[in-house]
């Protein structure tokens, strides 16, 4: 656990000075301050903007943050250091996993400075799961890229799809139940109604689904190549 | 302190290495030798647990690589070829994450950029130094929590004379602190330098190995001395009662401007060994 802590520091210092990933952090709590407090239109949902970046933000800051630490790490060589230097693989993921995952519940706090106080702890926790699987994703991507350019390919079009399918499937039915079997989607529904009352066990059952499926896909990544 | 035998590696269809053996003693600077794709940083790999060989046993500290504890691995300190620096955090920060790791005093950190030449640079992001610079850094992170045993993996490849000669000085005070180096290189010079043996490695085989004075001595098939003299002429004379006569005149007459026994090279040894120059790919 010591080591996983270095590795949050060294990795707090790094991002303080690394802009890629930075942005990735702030700009849809940015967003959402900006847009909740300057747009009003008459018959817009509460909240409309949260709840739309939120889901955004879950679906893009923490696949393409943790995709792009661990595979810079590889390239520069600097995993490889970290590991001879005794650093287990698993201290260094779960490092690198819990500080995007805490730095995202920052932005999450950001954003939920609008909603009403009541809401707030469960906007919070919907968020934090929703963070979990995608960090989880953006590890799988990660750790099977040989660099950032392989990380990147790779994460365009996984983040694309969590990330704009909830907001597409807003305008169009048939996108909307494809959707819905995306954890991003389910939480954004969860987000719309700000309880978990009414939800079906079909959509839970989704979300376990979702998230079994990428614990999976990262023991087997993991397990084929390693942090090599 | 380290032991190797029999070590054999193949990547697919192709053999890396072939019945490696050697044992390197307790403060000595060891160095493997060999030209670009010989399979030296696939033993130096081996050797510090990042790759299994497929034959034979590799044991330091008197243990087998694969059952070093967490200890004994704090006693080791590794240099790979591309130096693995965190580019946008300072010199100082660099440092930093691994005197945590390893539990090293943070007091210690100037020290070390002191003793590489870098404590002007403290401050300085990684990504703003030279090669050079950037080479010492990696030298500073790997001697910090004082190791007993260093594995360079071509520790001055493409880097300027003065900053080898600044990387040699450092090696050397490591090994009179008692410090066992394994280094690999294809720089003739640097092994003849720094190590008390070397082993020339070609295509995977260990072809020649020893004191680097008693190789070139046994490959003195010459027996030659060069000298130059004071007129400007050039001559050599085999080794014999009436080539030490003529020369003892010489000398007297003061003649003579230079004298050179002409032993061969590393160079020219391993060239002998295999047909091939050890910095043919450079």
């Amino acid at each position: 656990m010591r080591n996983s802590l270095i590795i949050i520091k060294k990795q707090l210092k790094d991002t303080l000075r690394n802009k890629t990933v930075l942005i990735q952090f702030i700009l849809f709590p940015v967003m959402t301050l900006i847009m909740e407090n300057a747009i009003r239109i008459d018959g817009m949902p509460e909240f409309f903007f949260t709840k739309l970046f939120s889901v955004m933000y879950i679906g893009m800051a923490p696949l393409t943050s943790v995709a792009s630490i661990i595979s810079e790490e590889k390239e520069k060589n600097t995993l490889r250091v970290l590991t001879m230097a005794n650093v287990r693989p698993w201290q260094y993921l779960l490092g690198v996993g819990l500080y995007v995952w805490s730095i995202c519940m920052l932005g999450a706090g950001v954003m939920a400075t609008g909603l009403p106080r009541g809401d707030v702890p469960f906007y919070l926790s919907v968020m934090a799961i929703g963070f979990a699987i995608s960090v989880l994703a953006g590890a799988c991507i990660g750790i099977y890229s040989r660099n950032q350019m392989t990380a990147t390919s790779l994460v365009m079009p996984v983040m694309l799809i969590f990330a704009f399918c909830p907001m597409l499937a807003m305008f169009n039915s048939s996108i909307e139940k494809v959707a819905r079997f995306l954890y991003t989607q389910q939480l954004r529904s969860i987000m719309d109604n700000m309880t978990f009352r009414g939800m079906r066990t079909a959509d839970i059952f989704i979300l376990f689904i979702n998230a079994m499926v990428m614990v999976f896909l990262f023991f087997i990544t993991f397990r084929k190549k390693g942090l090599e | 302190m380290i032991c190797c035998k029999g070590v054999c590696k193949s990547f697919s269809e192709k053999q890396v290495l072939s019945g490696i053996d050697f044992d390197i003693n307790s403060g000595e600077i060891f160095g493997l030798l060999g030209p670009s794709g010989a399979g030296k940083t696939t033993l130096i790999k081996i050797l510090t647990g990042q790759l299994s060989s497929d034959k034979g046993s590799v044991s330091v500290f008197d243990k087998e690589v694969s059952s070093l504890s967490g200890e004994d691995k704090k006693s080791i300190g590794i240099m790979m070829d591309q130096f693995g620096v965190y580019e946008r955090l300072s010199c100082r920060d660099n440092l930093k994450i691994f005197a945590d790791i390893y539990g090293v005093p943070h007091d210690r950190i100037r020290d070390t950029l002191e003793q590489v030449g870098l404590k002007d640079a403290e401050y300085r992001s990684a990504a703003n130094l030279s090669k050079g610079m950037r080479a010492r850094l990696a030298l500073a992170r790997v001697f910090m929590h004082s190791p007993k045993l260093i594995f360079l993996d071509e520790p001055t490849g493409g880097l300027d004379p003065q900053t080898m000669r600044q990387i040699h000085r450092i090696i050397l005070e490591k090994k009179e602190k008692g410090c066992t180096v394994f280094l690999t290189t294809h720089n003739m010079e640097e092994a003849y330098k720094l190590c008390d043996r070397v082993a020339l490695l070609n295509e995977g085989v260990i072809v020649e190995h020893g004191a680097p004075e008693d190789i070139c001595r046994k490959y003195n098939h010459q027996k030659t001395i060069k000298m130059h003299f004071s007129s400007g002429e050039d001559i050599q004379m085999p080794h014999s009662p009436e080539s030490a006569e003529r020369i003892s005149r010489l000398l007297s007459e003061g003649r003579i401007e230079t004298i050179h026994s002409s032993e061969p090279t590393l160079e020219t040894v391993f060239l002998e060994l295999t047909g091939r120059k050890l910095e043919e790919d450079e």
